[in-house]
């Protein structure tokens, strides 16, 4: 299955109806070392757009904003204990949550790796 | 003037070295028709002795709370200070430092934080204390916007215990911030139903204790209930000598403690600058608002302090900041510390019972004259009586004598005839029994 | 005979070259650097550097209420315990100590008169709450002090109650909102600069306003222009804008009359953050300018000491438009008598929005900040402006053709911002810099603030530095420039070498959070 991502640098990977969704590794760069990671309730309901996680280092707080509209259905428990895997492997072990997505033809507008690095490279 | 290094000589070589003709060059960008013309009409500048003469003439147009008996509280204390304090917070250094922002050359004051948020987290019995608030009440206030932040429900529940011009602080950020209060009628006794006025909405129940009358209160089964609602209990305290003595909040379920610091290390100031104290659970650690200190190493590995979780201030988060406390109280946290490092357990145990002794003799005392009566129950250092006429007409008649009897209830609770013939007195270890003695004969004759 | 028994009175031949610097000292002290412990680590909980009697028998009235558990307080002597707080005073930098360029900070010097006086008993002994005819000279101070105030910025009546400058901004920040909610008005948007400080859109944010950011103009200025195209974008629903002025950039809002009047005329409110009044006292007046509310931090323009982070004072004044909605307490004149209004039951034909906090300010500061207005009068208060403009632009003049000036367009006023476009391929950041700047013996300027330039770097030096420190200052800069620019990199990514400690890991400090003092787990050491 594809990663598509936003121009927030978040990305995400759909499996089904669920999509998994994290913070780029340029974004994980951009921050510095991540310290504390406030990841939403399980059974929370996002809309694309919206407020869904925050992720912090020393300097800087961001929010992370849900890619599409659905509802949590798991989260990265282990990112309270090890934030740094953040750092260490965004767009693997540092996902954030999961959400069963309400409307697949929101994926269509997001960027896919090759759209991302071009944006990245503007930035 | 002596404050300002530069001679006429210096000002005119250094607009030439910047490259411009007069300093008002440097003001061009003051629209034109905006520039002062004329000087502030104001005094021109005074000598040192003309000064101190002047802030003589005012200072001692006041009494002042050493040279009288003296019995006010409600929420200020009278203490004694140990003279070290005063000399340790006039050093240069600790005086004229900023916020520790470079923690390299800032680890004195970052070190006596970190002390600081110990003493208070243990004498609370909490898991955590900030670097302080304003005073007690602004920080009642913040503890109210911090239960809505953590239980996302907006509905407070205000004891009539609560001192009424915390509840006027509480009551003020709420209806800014478009918050619901629930406020009980003042209380005494002690003996509202404060349980029953929690329900699924409730964010928090804010409950002083000992009251604002005096009373001490048992916030075991108002936490109890608080959690049962999935609600938290604020406990307030606005004498912190109180916890040498009695069961701390932490102890009795409380979720965030705060109260008013002023009596350890700091003096009556006229009600400023005081220290709020401020602690809660370990899991509402990210909600709270202000400074917080923690140990980290440096470079070479060895310990050294910082300012952290600084992610939830205003400098970072802006408009997401948990509040928009900057500058606190550093200085007063520093006299607080000092004053709290002298006493220790034994000192500050015995500073407590010495304080309770001696209000528990005068109220036994107050309590025996005819047409007086001692309306609590438990007390720790303050009570409040009963009088036979209005309280503030006895205040005014007993401050002609030159005693200042205490704190007419009506001050606070203009509004509330039932309350008008309360006097507060509080008694502390800087008491005498002159002063009692005077206090009694007083109220004896006017009563 | 000669004698030739005694001390050595030079220093031995070729001791200057065996390096001892590096060498570990059994106690870890370096000479007057002395390490000190945690007074949980050497304090006892049976000892107390306080002696007081045990009180006679008696019946308690604590009615079950008594503590059972130990509190876990550990004491020091006096002895003890002042070497300890002198010690740690000794890791601190003051402006006691040498120069303290905290943009945005206003460190002047702070005069001992100041301390003298708010220690006097008829100031610091008096209780908030005792009968307001035994306080009439504390009463009298307050009134004369907002006099003070009003006269400086040209307004009509001042809030004393707030505790520092955020608590300041609430405070107007609340006039405005009540002054709209008695017009019938609620709109829910407010104007702020992207340079703002912090604390504004937090202010805004308490009072449940949504932010609208402000971009600046290439020249570091807000433009009317931007502030009317945003007002239309958002018409009828702008409460008020948030303006510093000057401004963060340290400089002077050249349109702020006309962006007043946009505002107003949109039915808005002006708030001015009053942080850096120090520039224009006597100069020009807040009022002047459309100003209807702003703070004045006493422990920036009027010098009451930082204290290490407070307490501050942050009394607001306020226009015509605002002044019925000022909160309690205030003090008015009665003939010759002062009377404090407390509650609304006696307040007169005003519309108090409530009360910011329990009793009436901060005096220890008030008494403070009016001993420094006395001292100076009208003439000092205006020189000290003129003064704190002329160095901010001297230390400009000094380096301005090394470091990169974002703004040259316009003189700076009390402050002068720089960006770290100076330091380029240099290897060398905005943060090392500074750093740097500590083993030189200076405390670094505020850096990365404001936002709206890469890496800044605000320095204010205040009226309170000679020409001879300003000298040195600026040659130590350049010295620091050049180094980078010359690629002694290792002087600047180490730094600093020399102060009590080096650089701190805050990324271990917010991970893993330790904020107060535990004792070590015995266990860990056997596991060892």
């Amino acid at each position: 299955m594809s990663v598509k991502y936003t121009d927030e640098h978040e990305w995400i990977r759909v499996d089904g109806d669920v999509a998994t969704v994290g913070i780029t590794a340029y974004a994980a760069e951009q921050l510095g070392d991540v310290v504390f990671v406030e990841l939403p309730a399980v059974g929370k309901t996002v809309e694309k757009g919206g407020d869904a996680a925050v992720v912090e280092s020393v300097k800087a707080a961001s929010e992370v904003y849900a890619p599409v509209s659905g509802e949590v259905v798991e989260v990265n428990e282990a990112l309270n204990d090890a934030p740094q895997t953040v750092n260490e492997a965004a767009e693997g072990d540092g996902w954030f949550f999961k959400i069963r997505l309400s409307d697949t033809s929101q994926l269509d507008g997001l960027m896919d790796a090759d759209a991302y690095k071009a944006f990245v490279d503007s930035q | 003037m002596r404050y300002l290094p530069h001679t006429d000589q210096d000002r005119a070589d250094m607009l030439a070295r910047i490259g411009v003709g007069s300093i008002d060059d440097l003001f061009a960008d003051i629209p034109a028709d905006k520039r002062l013309k004329a000087p502030l009409d104001l005094p021109p500048h005074c000598g040192e002795m003309e000064v101190a003469r002047m802030m003589r003439g005012l200072a001692a147009k006041n009494l002042s709370a050493v040279e009288t008996p003296f019995f006010a509280g409600a929420g200020a204390y009278r203490h004694h200070v140990p003279a070290m304090v005063d000399h340790i917070i006039q050093r240069s250094e600790f005086l004229t430092s900023y916020t520790p922002y470079q923690p390299e050359i800032t680890q004195g004051t970052l070190q006596y934080l970190f002390e600081f948020q110990t003493q208070v987290a243990n004498l609370t019995a909490m898991d955590v204390a900030n670097a302080s608030m304003y005073d007690g009440s602004t920080g009642t206030g913040e503890a109210v916007l911090m239960a809505h932040r953590v239980t996302r429900r907006n509905k407070a529940v205000i004891s009539g215990g609560l001192h009424p011009q915390y509840r006027a602080v509480v009551e003020n950020l709420s209806q800014m911030a478009d918050d619901r209060l629930d406020i009980l009628p003042p209380d005494p006794a002690g003996s509202e139903d404060i349980i029953a006025r929690i329900d699924d909405e409730t964010s928090c129940v804010v409950v002083q204790s000992p009251s604002f009358y005096g009373q001490l209160i048992d916030m075991k089964p108002i936490a109890e209930a608080c959690h049962a609602k999935g609600a938290l209990l604020v406990a307030v305290f606005t004498e912190v000598v109180s916890l040498g003595l009695i069961e701390p909040p932490g102890a009795q379920g409380a979720d965030i403690v705060v109260g008013e610091g002023q009596s350890i290390g700091n003096g009556l100031n006229f009600g400023g600058p005081y220290v709020g104290l401020f602690a809660t659970r370990q899991k509402y650690v990210r909600q709270m608002p202000g400074r917080l200190c923690g140990e980290t190493v440096d470079a070479e590995g060895s310990r050294g302090f910082v300012l952290t979780l600084s992610t939830r201030e205003q400098h970072i988060r802006r408009d997401k900041a948990t509040s928009n406390i900057c500058t606190n109280s550093g200085l007063c946290c520093l006299a607080f510390t000092v004053h709290m490092t002298l006493l220790g357990e034994a000192g500050i145990t015995r500073l407590a019972r010495i304080n309770h002794a001696k209000a528990c003799r005068l109220a036994e005392r107050l309590d025996a004259i005819t047409g007086v009566s001692v309306i609590n129950e438990s007390f720790f250092n303050e009570f409040t009586v009963r009088l036979s006429e209005d309280a503030a007409e006895t205040v005014e008649r007993l401050t002609e004598r030159g005693i200042v009897a205490g704190v007419p209830v009506s001050r606070l609770e203009p509004h509330n005839p039932d309350l008008a013939d309360m006097l507060l007195v509080a008694v502390t270890e800087t008491t005498t029994d002159d002063e009692m003695d005077r206090l009694v004969t007083a109220l004896q004759e006017v009563a | 005979m000669v004698n030739s028994q005694g001390r050595p009175t030079q220093p031995q031949a070729g001791s200057e070259n065996s390096s001892g610097t590096d060498r570990p000292t059994f106690t870890g002290n370096r000479a007057l650097q002395l390490e000190e412990p945690l007074i949980f680590e050497t304090g006892r909980t049976d000892i107390t550097g306080v002696d007081l009697a045990e009180p006679d028998e008696f019946a308690s009235r604590l009615g079950g209420h008594g503590r059972t558990a130990p509190i876990d307080l550990p004491a020091l002597s006096e002895p003890e315990a002042m070497r300890h707080y002198v010690r740690l005073s000794q890791k601190n930098y003051a402006i006691d100590m040498g120069l303290y360029p905290l943009g945005s900070c206003t460190m002047k010097h702070n005069p001992r008169l100041n301390e003298q006086s708010a220690r006097l008993p008829g100031f610091s002994d008096i209780h908030p709450l005792q009968p307001q005819s035994t306080v009439q000279g504390a009463l009298e101070l307050i009134h004369e002090l907002g006099r003070w105030l009003v006269t400086i910025t040209g307004m009509q009546a001042v809030a004393m109650s707030p505790k520092a400058g955020a608590h300041g901004e609430l405070c107007g920040m609340m006039a405005i909102k009540a002054a709209l909610t008695a017009r019938g008005k609620t709109p829910t948007k407010v104007l702020v600069p992207e340079s703002a400080h912090g604390t504004n859109p937090a202010t805004a944010a308490l009072l449940r306003y949504s932010v609208v950011d402000v971009p600046a103009r290439k020249d570091g200025t807000v433009g009317a222009d931007e502030v009317k195209r945003l007002i239309a974008e958002h018409a009828g629903d702008i409460a008020a804008i948030m303006l510093t002025n000057p401004n963060t950039c340290g400089l002077f809002e050249p349109e702020i009359a006309e962006i007043a009047e946009a505002v107003h005329e949109a039915g808005g409110f002006f708030y001015c953050d009053g942080a850096n009044l120090n520039a224009i006292m006597g100069k020009a007046r807040p009022g002047d300018l459309g100003v209807d509310a702003m703070h004045i931090n006493l422990h920036k323009t009027f010098s009451t000491p930082h204290g290490g982070g407070g307490p501050g004072a942050g009394p607001v004044v306020l226009s015509g438009a605002l002044a019925p909605f000022a909160p309690l307490p205030f003090v008015e004149k009665d003939g010759n008598a002062y009377r404090l209004v407390e509650t609304e039951h006696d307040d007169g034909g005003s519309h108090p929005f409530g009360r910011m906090t329990a009793f009436h300010g901060q005096m220890g500061m008030f008494v403070r900040a009016y001993a420094w207005m006395l001292s100076h009068g009208s003439d000092g208060m205006k020189q000290a402006s003129e003064d704190a403009v002329l160095n901010a632009n001297y230390v400009r003049a000094g380096l301005a053709d090394l470091m990169s000036l974002p703004y040259p367009d316009h003189p700076s006023m009390h402050e002068v911002l720089f960006d770290d476009s100076f330091l380029k391929d240099t290897g060398v950041s905005t943060l090392d810099f500074a750093k740097a700047m500590i083993d030189e013996g200076y405390h670094p300027m505020t850096m990365y603030f404001p936002l709206v330039v890469h890496g800044a770097l605000l320095i204010e030096p205040t009226e309170s530095e000679s020409r001879a420190s300003l000298d040195l200052f600026i040659a130590t800069m350049r010295d620091l420039v050049m180094a980078a620019k010359g690629g002694e990199s290792e002087r600047f990514t180490g730094a600093p070498h020399f102060a009590p400690r080096r650089r701190l890991d805050e990324t271990r400090a917010a991970r893993n959070p330790i904020l107060k003092w535990a004792p070590p787990a015995p266990y860990e050491e056997a596991a060892e």
